[in-house]
């Protein structure tokens, strides 16, 4: 192979320049659609989205772009705890989701036969069929105070338990923030799962027998081969988790209190109700900020060059 | 502020260094740095365009040809009907069917398309703002929403006024009490479809029997703690408690308001209030999660005929009433053909069978003697036919202005924790 590159002749080397000049033409034609969808459907209307956050006024009044940097601050300090709250719910749920579906995962990509699996992955996949909504509000039913679940949980004292914690209160779990992360936690799941099962079910079977073979335990063999080359699949299962599920605010509208709301559900409250269009908007890029902010700095630490 | 006006304001020495520096400095104009400030410049231009115009379109009296399109009425027999779910009598047998539409169609040969899609005020004005603010038909000829959101649209100039040579059995029939809403007095502009009213419902079976008979008890009684909703419809529920209070809903100060919030803030801090709910309240009082809560008596006739454990009470203090009304909205292109469909359900007939299958309080005058042949288990309900002491205690929720709104349904996000 060397050899033919080395001795070819060097006339033939303007030509390739332009094939080669073609080919990276095509990956640009190739890169338009999506780059036009994503001017259309992210840049305008983050653009727009920008200045509605700098504008003051009203709506019968219009609103004017003022360049008023205040109501970010405003908005933060207004609603920080929204912002705790959002981003300790979506990581409690993340870790619970990775607990959860890292077991399934590992049973669907190794354990279960090739029948067995396609009807697991189906029965995980199932949920999906029904609105985000519905499976939401089937919760309520699930967890309703005069319910088996609760009345279970009463019975072994275990809200006593959770009650003291803070997560639940009153001997009840709905209209607390155990309801709203278990909410979170089932309604996301599906989105660990997936990536997770992905990335094991490409582990080749024969890494273990090598393993075994070289006298790994079971445990030091998930330890020191499986988890490691699964990681790509847990960061992109627990991205997938966090950022849909801390800008969530179905669940806390359904299954939460007053004391429970998230920053979704500031920002639809100050969307539709106030029609403060400035301080929803501004809290919407703070969302975001935050959010790439802990993106990033987890990415560093997780490390992703195998996640593509 | 230009560049001249600062470098104007500097001392004589550094004004000149900083024009050199601007020249043959660092910060030299080159191609490429005009070429990237220009770009920055464009953005920032891109931003400063995008401002959005005021909502209203014409004055709030103004019955401006601004707001009427043509009227195809009479060569397109059809009118575009927008409403909430399930507030309309359906057939027994095909629940697509609503007889009094069809009757509608057979007396005056318009076609209804009816939709329901109006699920929350707020979130329809959200859907069909875009159309209004631009002056462009919204595809409605048609529309019900409650006097707040009316009053609303009127005040934007997004309603048109109606011929009153079309609805003159509606004038004729409309009940008194709604004749003069302070949102538009005289009904220039809208008729009401139903009346809503605020009532405090309970479960007798999660209240072990105990009777829940005021919002007092609701906030207070340590034995419905963390088992009471009140409602997510800010002028419903504060209604209900300025009414606690000794206030009047139709002639309150903001102090009032502030009052009436600080009440509610204790019993969110309490934990005496679960939540604040829509209509999504029925399930919970019916499994008597909620015990004890703020409920409309149109849901309460339906939930009572499944579940017989839940009562209803007319609290001493009064409650709060409100209408969701017909509007036909801005560049509507069927008016007159809404029209006719607003007075042909002022027919107490008619009304009598919307009445009988809604189950919420009708606008119209005798339509109690028509729903007696019809319905008599809904002519003698109180939550329909409202007794005349029921009457006496009804309070309706005043007017707000812009600035008053916004600040109000600030404070209300805030109390529901949104």
């Amino acid at each position: 192979m060397t050899t033919t590159t080395e001795a070819a002749p060097p006339q033939v080397v303007p030509l390739e320049a332009a094939r080669k000049k073609r080919r990276k033409l095509t990956a640009y034609w190739l890169l338009l659609p999506g780059i036009a969808w994503l001017v259309v459907f992210f840049a305008i209307p983050m653009v727009y989205q920008g200045s509605t956050s700098l504008q003051t006024g009203s709506l019968e009044q219009g609103f004017k772009l003022t360049w008023h940097f205040a109501t970010y601050w405003d908005a933060l300090v207004e609603y920080k705890w929204h912002f705790v709250r959002s981003f300790s719910y979506a990581a409690i749920a993340t870790v619970l989701c990775l607990a959860i579906g890292y077991p399934l995962a590992y049973t669907i990509a190794f354990k279960a036969n090739q029948r067995w699996r396609n009807v697991i992955l189906i029965l995980v996949i199932a949920p999906f069929f029904t609105s985000f909504l519905i499976r939401t509000l089937a919760w309520k039913t699930i967890l309703s105070d005069g319910g088996p679940v609760v009345g279970a949980l009463n019975h072994l004292h275990l809200l006593a338990l959770s009650d003291a914690v803070g997560l639940t209160s009153g001997h009840r779990v709905l209209a607390t923030p155990l309801a709203v992360v278990c909410g979170l936690t089932y309604n996301f799941l599906p989105f660990m799962i997936l990536p997770l099962y992905t990335s094991l079910e490409r582990i080749d079977p024969r890494l273990h027998e090598a393993a075994n073979d070289l006298y790994a335990r079971p445990f030091t063999i998930f330890r020191k081969v499986t988890f490691p080359i699964s990681l790509p699949g847990v960061v992109a299962g627990t991205l997938l988790t966090f950022i849909p599920a801390s800008g969530d605010y179905i669940n806390a509208q359904l299954l939460g209190s007053p004391s429970e709301q998230m920053v979704g559900n500031g920002i639809q409250k100050q969307f539709l109700n106030v029609l403060a269009y400035p301080t929803a908007a501004a809290l919407s890029f703070i969302l975001m900020a935050l959010i790439l902010g802990m993106v990033t700095v987890y990415m560093r630490k997780a490390g992703t060059e195998e996640l593509v | 502020m230009e560049l001249h006006e600062i470098a104007d304001g500097l001392p004589e020495p550094v004004r000149k260094a900083w024009e050199r520096s601007l020249t043959n400095g660092r910060a030299a104009m080159t191609r490429r740095t005009l070429l990237r400030a220009t770009a920055l410049a464009a953005g920032a231009g891109s931003l400063a365009a995008c401002g959005i115009p005021p909502a209203r379109t014409t004055s709030a009296t103004g019955d401006s040809p601004v707001n009427s399109a043509k009227d195809l009425s009479d060569s397109e027999k059809v009118v575009n009907f927008s409403n909430w779910p399930l507030y309309i009598d359906v057939d027994d047998k095909n629940k697509d069917k609503h007889p009094s539409l069809d009757e509608f169609t057979a007396a005056t040969g318009v076609k209804v398309r009816y939709n329901e899609d109006i699920n929350d005020n707020v979130e329809f004005f959200g859907k069909v703002k875009p159309q209004l603010a631009a002056g462009q038909d919204t595809g409605r000829d048609l529309m019900v929403l409650t006097d707040w959101m009316a009053g609303k649209l009127i005040r934007l100039g997004w309603a048109q006024k109606l011929e009153m040579a079309n609805v003159t059995t509606a004038i004729t029939n409309l009940e008194a009490r709604f004749r003069a809403p302070d949102w538009d007095p005289g009904r220039l502009y809208s008729y009401p479809w139903a009346g809503i009213q605020v009532v405090v419902a309970y479960n007798k079976k999660a209240t072990k029997g105990k009777v829940v008979s005021s919002v007092s008890q609701l906030l207070d009684d340590p034995e419905l703690k963390g088992r009471v909703t009140f409602l997510s419809e800010m002028r419903d529920t504060i209604g209900m408690v300025l009414l606690e209070q000794g206030k009047d809903p139709a002639k309150f100060t903001a102090d009032d308001y502030n009052a009436a919030i600080a009440r509610l803030q204790k019993g969110v801090d309490d934990k005496q209030i679960r939540k604040f709910t829509g209509n999504d309240y029925g399930q919970e009082l019916s499994s008597g999660d909620i015990a004890a809560c703020l409920a409309w008596g149109g849901d309460l006739i339906q939930l009572r005929a499944d579940n017989p454990d839940i009562e209803f009470v007319i609290p001493d203090q009064g409650y709060v009433a409100s209408t969701d009304n017909l509007l036909i909205p801005a560049k509507a292109q069927h008016k007159k053909n809404a029209e006719r469909l607003i007075d042909f359900y002022y027919q107490p007939k008619i009304a009598a069978e919307l009445t009988a299958g809604i189950g919420y309080v009708s606008p119209v005058t005798g339509v109690k003697d028509e729903l007696v042949k019809l319905a008599p288990d809904a002519a003698s309900n109180p939550l329909v036919i409202p007794t005349p002491e029921m009457a006496a205690k009804v309070h309706v929720f005043r007017s707000l202005t812009e600035a008053e709104e916004s600040d109000f349904e600030e404070k209300f996000s805030r109390l529901i924790g949104a």
